[in-house]
């Protein structure tokens, strides 16, 4: 049976804003990390709209916006421009926002993602500079707040608008694609997943000519596959019962995973775009051609399999995350197959269970887990053990012990060769009937004596070796 | 001291930060030049309340420089104007006959020279508001080209056209003060690094003058035409060349200039909203009755058309018939200029069509908008041009305006100076 998701007839496009990370606002000096500040500390006459103030491009944000057009294989004209666009609203200090209209900074570039059917190629329509209003803090609760304040340390913080073509065929696609997107930003230096307000969606959506339906203020990733599914599901079941779709504007309600209606009838704004008089054109083109890209994730893979011989399977999962691949590099010289195996499938697992980032955990302490299980002095399960109590430390915020310390203070050493045969020794003589078995041909009574082995180490030793140990009594005895 | 003519909205006395080429003066400031400390108004209501916490550039380059500020001048409201009647504040009567208004926007600027109570002021000319209350008052006003003062600080009202210059009662005085406002500034991104480098010398022999027959066309008051007819002979009686010239474009001028400065004012007002700073109004109803509220009871009538002819001009549907279509216009008069300027190395005429109106003259607001034809191509185009007291027309003062090249200014001021002086020895 088809699911929802992977029924024919949906088309998507996606708007993604993301928040480049410069040290200093798009037009003015104010600086961009106000995380931990009080409301309106970060602000000038520039960013605060005061009568007379003038903007200045910050000349890092359009270097970065050049980098992910040239990665994102953009056309890039001449000469780019920025526009007012103008409109009213309690968060906009200006009456206009700045960003850029007929001459942004890229158009007519792609993305490849692994599609529903093997690798798809995605069309960017634009890419282009804005800055970001401030924000409104409503008081009280409800529809109606007592009142509300205007927070414009984010005024001015500079976004890059990524609009794709409507080439996305179900919310798992998006989801890819914005997979991708991040993974390139990322590797490209330009951008910061964990910032709050470091992306925002809105998704296009309409099925099988039907009108369409935007989605505003999605904020995640899961989100915007969690927002199309959903309206999918909607618009079929309108479909169904007859109902046409309405052309409308949507919120998604990112804790009840729903999309509701923004109710008032979409008026189609008029924002008077028009040139910037205070700013003059860029000249982009030539500085474009100046500008070396790092080395992306495709390379990064390919990379990956020659040096370090892994499978293409954990190249890619590897180089997914431009942390993780760092974080494999900085160990990868412990052994890089076992290390490919427990970076890509243990940690990450890990990780991914306990909805934890990779900087949780400090790669030498991983590098030491590593040169553990390599010498041999721990098993496996002891390893997955220590590196979950590593994490546990990690995710109270507390000081992460060495797994050395962690061994020994849990007694998880793997036992020496010489316990074992004594143990094996003392096995073999308790449990007759299981050795008469595997000399009569039984094999599988080896595994009996293995798990009699096991309970007595309480699992620090490695069955593997257990098996050697027993077998050894076995056909000398 | 007393206002008799209400050429300044807020007095203040900013002292000097230390000593230097324009120590011992006092400087009058338009009052949409942003003072740290002092209100700046723009002549309007609805910045009530509003203090600056910057000083615009050119107030730390005249306080570095060793002048002190005496006062914020009255202006026409966010200088939508060319009588200083369209003040929040009341009009600034004329020096010279106190039943004629003293030109505008910049009027407070111009008639504090003219009487005296100021040594020299600072306008802003968006289509002729420095030229305009110079030619009116009597004294030089120099329109700078543009990009050649920085106008941080400057509160917006049409950014593409707008430069801030000086008003004195002699062109020694205007070329002093270019010396000190032509700085770059890197908070200006429209602004050049092209220091005003002249004293004057009053040299203009050989320097070809155009004079174009449009600006002695579209109702120029004949006797004005006359003044300046003579002015011009003098020109060429100390050497300069004279030749009878033409500039078709003149008659896109106009509706170039209003659509644009109109367009860019819609845009540049729409901050006033009440909710940082200015007029307080309640905003509990609902944010948008607030904005509506605070910009009602804010704007003069004046500024409300302008806002709405020009969001009008942008809007969809009507950009390409309006505002493209203007700036095509404005190519036009630049190409016109640069053809000018490739056989002449000034262009002369007189700076405004009339001598000061009486007030109330210009009640309608199309016959006050054509009298800025002779002043806006300057704007439209970004080149210099000074206007200097040329002779007079029933007792009032008739102004001679000089036009050059962009970053001419130095050809401008000084081909003005020799005109100064050869009037002096005459009188």
């Amino acid at each position: 049976m088809r699911t929802v998701t992977e029924e024919r007839g949906v088309i998507i496009g996606l708007e993604v804003h993301t928040q480049l990370s410069t040290a200093s606002k798009l037009f003015c000096g104010c600086s961009t990390d106000y995380r931990e500040d009080e409301p309106n500390t970060h602000v000038c006459p520039v960013c605060l709209g005061l009568p007379g103030s003038l903007p200045v491009i910050n000349r890092r944000a359009v270097e970065y916006a050049l980098k992910v057009a040239k990665a994102l294989n953009c056309r890039v004209a001449e000469e780019c421009e920025f526009a007012r666009k103008n409109y009213f609203y309690p968060d906009l200090p200006k009456g206009f926002q700045i960003t850029m209209y007929d001459r942004p900074i890229g158009t007519q570039g792609y993305v490849d993602i692994e599609g529903e059917d093997g690798e798809k190629r995605i069309g960017i329509t634009r890419i282009h500079l804005e800055e970001d209003p401030g924000r409104l803090v409503h008081a009280g609760e409800g529809d109606r707040p007592k009142y509300t304040l205007v927070d414009y340390n984010r005024s001015g913080i500079p976004l890059l608008e990524i609009v794709t073509d409507p080439d996305l065929r179900s919310p798992k696609e998006a989801r890819r694609f914005l997979n991708a997107l991040r993974t390139t930003l990322e590797y490209l230096g330009v951008f910061e997943g964990d910032r709050e307000g470091a992306l925002r969606v809105d998704a296009n959506i309409s099925i099988e000519g039907q009108n369409r339906v935007e989605i505003k203020n999605i904020s995640s990733y899961k989100g915007v596959e969690k927002a199309l599914t959903f309206e999918i599901t909607r618009q079929r079941g309108m479909m169904r019962r007859g109902l046409g779709i309405e052309r409308e504007t949507r919120h998604f309600m990112e804790a009840r995973g729903i999309t509701t209606s923004s109710r008032s009838k979409e008026v189609e704004h008029d924002y008077r775009y028009f040139p910037e008089p205070d700013l003059r054109p860029l000249r982009v083109r030539s500085w474009l051609d100046r500008i070396q890209l790092p080395e992306m994730p495709a390379a990064r893979r390919e990379r990956f399999m020659v040096q370090y011989g892994v499978s293409l399977t954990h190249a890619r999962t590897l180089t997914g995350e431009l942390r993780l691949a760092e974080f494999y590099e900085k160990v990868a010289h412990v052994d890089a197959l076992l290390a490919a195996t427990w970076v890509a499938d243990t940690l990450l697992g890990e990780l991914n269970y306990r909805d934890q980032s990779i900087t949780a955990l400090p790669p030498e302490r991983f590098e030491a887990l590593l040169r553990m299980l390599k010498s041999g002095a721990i098993t496996d399960r002891g390893a997955v053990e220590i590196l979950r109590r590593m994490l546990d430390a990690a995710a109270r915020h507390e000081p992460i012990e060495t797994p050395e310390r962690i061994m020994k203070s849990l007694d998880l050493g793997r036992d020496n060769a010489t316990d074992l045969m004594a143990m094996a020794a003392e096995v073999v003589s308790s449990n007759a009937s299981a050795v008469s078995d595997y000399r009569s041909g039984k094999r599988e009574a080896l595994n009996f004596l293995v798990g009699q082995m096991m309970k007595r180490t309480r699992g620090k030793a490695d069955p593997r070796e257990l098996r050697r140990v027993l077998e050894s009594i076995l056909t000398s005895g | 001291m007393g206002d008799p003519l209400n050429a300044f909205i807020t007095a203040c006395d900013l002292p000097p930060l230390k000593e230097g080429r324009l120590s011992g003066l006092r400087i009058a400031v338009k009052d949409n030049i942003s003072t740290a400390g002092v209100p700046t108004t723009c002549g309007s209501r609805i910045l009530q309340g509003y203090v600056p916490p910057y000083d615009a550039f050119v107030v730390e380059l005249l306080r570095a420089e060793g002048a002190r500020i005496v006062g914020k001048t009255n202006m026409d409201e966010f200088g939508m104007g060319n009588t200083t009647e369209n003040s929040g504040f009341g009009p600034t009567l004329n020096p010279i006959d106190p039943r004629r208004v003293s030109g505008g926007s910049s009027g407070g600027s111009g008639a504090a020279v003219a009487a005296g109570m100021a040594d020299l002021a600072l306008g802003s000319d968006t289509g002729g508001s420095i030229r305009c209350p110079a030619a009116f008052c009597g004294i030089a006003g120099h329109k700078p080209t543009y990009g050649r003062v920085s106008r941080f600080g400057l509160v917006a009202y049409a950014n593409s056209l707008e430069q801030i210059g000086p008003l004195a009662r002699s062109v020694q005085e205007i070329a002093t003060l270019l010396q000190v406002l032509c700085r770059h500034d890197p908070r200006d991104s429209t602004c050049r690094n092209r220091p005003f480098d002249l004293v004057p010398t009053g040299e203009i022999r050989g320097v070809k003058i155009g004079i174009p027959e449009e600006f002695f066309g579209f109702g120029v008051d004949p006797r004005v035409a006359a003044v300046v007819y003579r002015a011009i002979e003098r020109l060429e009686e100390l050497g300069a060349e004279v030749i009878a010239c033409s500039m078709p474009s003149m008659k896109y001028a106009l509706a170039a200039y209003y659509t644009t400065c109109m367009s860019e004012a819609s845009s540049n007002l729409a901050r006033f909203d009440g909710v940082r700073y200015g007029l307080p109004v309640d905003h509990r109803p609902s944010w948008h009755e607030a904005f509506r509220e605070v910009r009602k009871r804010g704007f003069g009538s004046e500024v409300k058309r302008r806002v709405m002819l020009g969001t009008f001009a942008l809007s969809a549907g009507y950009y390409g018939r309006y505002y493209a279509k203007a700036q095509i216009a404005r190519d036009l008069v630049r190409e016109d200029f640069a053809q000018l300027f490739r056989e002449v190395d000034l262009i002369a005429g007189p700076t405004m069509p009339t001598i000061a109106f009486r007030l109330g003259e210009k009640s309608d607001p199309l016959s006050s908008y054509l009298a800025d034809i002779l002043t806006v191509p300057a704007n439209l185009a970004g080149i210099p041009a000074i206007s200097i007291p040329c002779g007079e027309v029933e007792g009032m003062p008739v102004g001679l305006q000089l036009m050059g090249r962009h970053f001419q200014d130095e050809l401008v001021v000084d081909a003005a100076y020799a005109y100064e002086q050869a009037r002096g020895c005459e009188r």
